[in-house]
């Protein structure tokens, strides 16, 4: 069966149900109180057993966060949040002692990653992909980790990283994206709860893909995962991020931090699938997705790779960025953003060139639909010491229908003479010609369109490891399910 | 086959189709010809159900199915094929992609299996070189830097995968050299079979000569002024469309 089949029988498999991951797993949990003081922030701290200086840093960022004004440039509307109004800390209560191994995982949790299409038994796994499982703000499980650790590639909860290598956390955390970057980033240093660690040592590639898959189930509760990958010198890592909450109608935040630490050679490939309930068709819940990931290319010849198919969330604030700094570093950025019915986003990049002979590379694509709204938001700034630097960027957007909106918004500051940029964008329609065309051919409306937006976006899904492009093809169809007629 | 029965056929409130009464038989290949703006081409909208072109009078009727109650989709499962005049193009849509969406979407329709990719590419491939085109224009993008004759071949070979009863081939000559329009012609004729019709839409003869129609119709002023044999064809080679423009004023 064709991916495009596939698509629509989906579609149709979901017309009463638009959201197949809108399910709420029933398990016992343990809370921090709703609310959000310094109590709070050692509460969390303490749960993770963390050591002194972290929840230092966390306090300090607590109070920085306290001052600090929330951003206000982005194009998306919403009311003010209450940050009182919220649970800080939620996890299943088997999860208090931490299972040794997949056998002691609570069979609900595993049951609810089955539903979502994640199976974490081993044997049933896709081989060749590590999973680490976050569970609103504790991670329930790890596969493969056996396998990793022979490679001698460290994968896991933060949380656990803490304990295993103290140092290199310590060493790393908050250097890409400093607390203060702005108040969504500095809540997260706050309260952040699991999120996923990896270290790659120097000269490994790494023997598998790694995927966190990142689960809201609480009412009321925010997400703050926390990630931290370095890729030590010479060594190569892919990375998948998929993420679903169930739908409720209040919204709900997600402020994750990641951050990305490229030394000299060393590459990461960092990709994201979020499909975060995006709230029903008159704009009543869904969730806020404020995240800020940054990757630093510290060293000579790294490069780091940006791709993300952002198709949930009520409103996504999302810039991945890379700072090059290493000479010879390369930066890439590849999107595909697709609004509908009232959803809003502002999503792009930011390309910052500091070593000599550095390359960026922006490939966005925006597919608005219903009366949803988007922006691509993006900046490229050329140091005057990032000699014969180069970036290229290209910016396409398409709307189905008379009542959304694309936006584009390209910021470009060169101070050196002898760099080079390239800016194009587009904006184009799905032509009635194109629609008329398919369906004579014997292909259904929807399905046409799903087709024409999988073309359109073509260049970005040919980035995206196997396994995922299949997930996204398929996404792409469902996001778009009922945006005509 | 098809039959149409005082067909009368708006666009945006203009009146184009004046009372179209037509008949074609199963195994048959009409041609109808026509000066510009007669209506040749909204005909051929009509039939396959483009959106804007409001039929208001008269009847078609396709295999005993009233075609006005038939989304385009429908109808291309029913086995009607329109050869666009103007082939679209779509994108970072492979060709064999589009192609086996096409073929499958209508399987489903009629309730059969699809092929798997391995059946399809075996087809494809077998068709591709019944056609005499070279199996790289099934990796490019659909139509998308074609030039005129390839998206002529590609609508040809569209209609040798998807097997219509009815075939329409809307201008299909227009902007094909000798050459090409060998090809495509060739193309048409293998497909002619005692079950499948087809109609012929042309501003020229010289189609004709390739693809030799069974009627012939001129078509002019929104009405069929006239038809014929193959003969008439070239009459109106001669003559030119003026004795009909003229009479009908």
């Amino acid at each position: 069966m064709g991916s495009q089949t596939q698509t629509i029988n989906e579609v149709k498999d979901i017309i009463d149900d638009k959201y197949k991951y809108g399910f709420v797993t029933d398990v016992e949990t343990e809370k921090a109180p709703k609310g959000l003081n310094t109590d709070i922030v050692r509460f969390i701290s303490a749960k993770k057993n963390e050591p002194e200086w972290l929840l230092d840093w966390r306090l300090k960022a607590f109070k920085r966060w306290l001052e600090m004004p929330e951003p206000k440039w982005a194009r998306v509307n919403f009311p003010p949040i209450d940050y009182q109004d919220a649970f800080y800390y939620s996890a299943p209560k088997t999860m208090k002692d931490r299972p040794k191994s997949l056998d002691e995982v609570d069979p609900e949790l595993l049951e609810t990653y089955e539903k979502l299409g994640i199976p974490l038994k081993e044997q049933e796994v896709l081989a060749g992909v590590a999973v680490d499982a976050v569970f609103d703000s504790v991670s329930v499980a790890t596969t493969f980790k056996k396998k990793l650790e022979e490679a001698g590639v460290i994968f896991g909860p933060i949380s656990e990283a803490l304990e295993r290598c103290p140092d290199l956390v310590k060493k790393y955390l908050g250097t890409v994206v400093p607390m203060g970057d702005n108040k969504h980033a500095c809540l997260n240093s706050a309260v952040f709860t699991d999120g996923s660690f990896v270290y790659i040592p120097p000269n490994v590639r790494c023997p598998m893909e790694l995927s966190t898959y990142f689960r809201i189930n609480e009412r009321n509760t925010g997400q703050f995962e926390r990630t931290l990958i370095i890729a030590d010198q010479g060594s190569y890592v892919s990375y998948l991020e998929g993420c679903t909450a169930p739908m409720r109608d209040e919204n709900q935040l997600h402020a994750a931090v990641v951050e990305l630490v490229a030394l000299d050679d060393a590459e990461i490939k960092y990709s994201t699938v979020q499909n975060w309930y995006p709230g029903d068709e008159k704009g009543r819940g869904g969730i806020y997705n404020f995240v800020t990931k940054r990757g630093a290319c510290r060293g000579r010849n790294s490069k780091i790779s940006w791709t993300q198919v952002e198709t949930g969330s009520a409103i996504t604030w999302k810039y991945p960025s890379c700072i090059l700094q290493g000479d010879n570093s390369q930066g890439e950025f590849y999107s595909i953003a697709i609004t509908n019915n009232l959803q809003q986003a502002d999503t792009g990049t930011k390309m910052i060139h500091l070593g000599k002979n550095t390359t960026s590379r922006i490939i966005s694509k925006g597919i608005s639909a219903g009366q949803s709204n988007q922006t691509y938001r993006g900046l490229v700034r050329i140091s005057a010491k990032a000699e014969k630097t180069r970036n290229f960027t290209q910016c396409d957007s398409l709307l189905i229908g008379e009542r959304c909106g694309a936006h584009t918004i390209p910021y470009i500051e060169s101070k050196s003479m002898s760099s080079l940029t390239e800016h194009e964008a587009t904006t184009s329609r799905i032509s009635e010609d194109q629609l008329f065309y398919l369906r004579q051919r014997g292909i259904p409306e929807e399905e046409a369109i799903a087709l024409i937006v999988n073309g359109f976006c073509r260049e970005v899904l040919q980035q995206l490891p196997m396994e995922f492009a299949v997930e996204a093809q398929k996404l792409v169809g469902i996001s778009l399910e009922g945006s005509v007629g | 086959m098809l039959e149409l029965k005082g067909l009368r056929v708006s666009v945006d409130g203009n009146e184009i189709l004046k009372g179209i009464d037509l008949v074609i038989n199963t195994g048959e290949v009409h041609a109808i010809m026509g000066p510009n703006g007669s209506g040749k081409s909204t005909l051929a909208y009509v039939l396959a159900g483009r959106s804007g072109y409001e039929v208001t009078g008269g009847r078609m009727i396709f295999q005993g199915d009233d075609l006005s109650e038939l989304t385009p989709e429908q109808r291309a499962a029913n086995g009607i094929f329109l050869a666009f005049q103007y082939p679209v193009e779509i994108p970072g849509v492979a060709n064999a992609t589009f192609l086996k969406e096409a073929m499958n979407a209508i399987r489903r329709q009629r309730g059969e299996d699809e092929l798997d990719t391995m059946e399809f590419m075996k087809l494809l491939r077998l068709k591709t070189g019944n056609l005499g085109m070279s199996s790289e224009m099934l990796k490019r993008a659909v139509n998308v830097g074609f030039s005129g004759g390839e998206k002529k071949r590609n609508e040809i070979l569209q209609m040798a995968i998807l097997k219509p009863r009815l075939s329409i081939l809307d201008e299909t000559d227009s902007g094909l050299d000798i050459d090409a329009l060998k090809i495509v012609s060739d193309g048409v004729n293998k497909l002619r079979s005692p079950d499948t019709s087809a109609v012929i839409i042309t501003h020229y003869q010289r189609l004709l000569n390739h693809i030799v129609p069974d009627h012939v119709h001129v078509l002019a002023k929104g009405v069929i002024q006239k038809t014929g044999g193959k003969e008439l064809a070239q009459e109106l080679e001669k003559k030119g469309y003026a004795q009909y423009t003229e009479e009908a004023a």
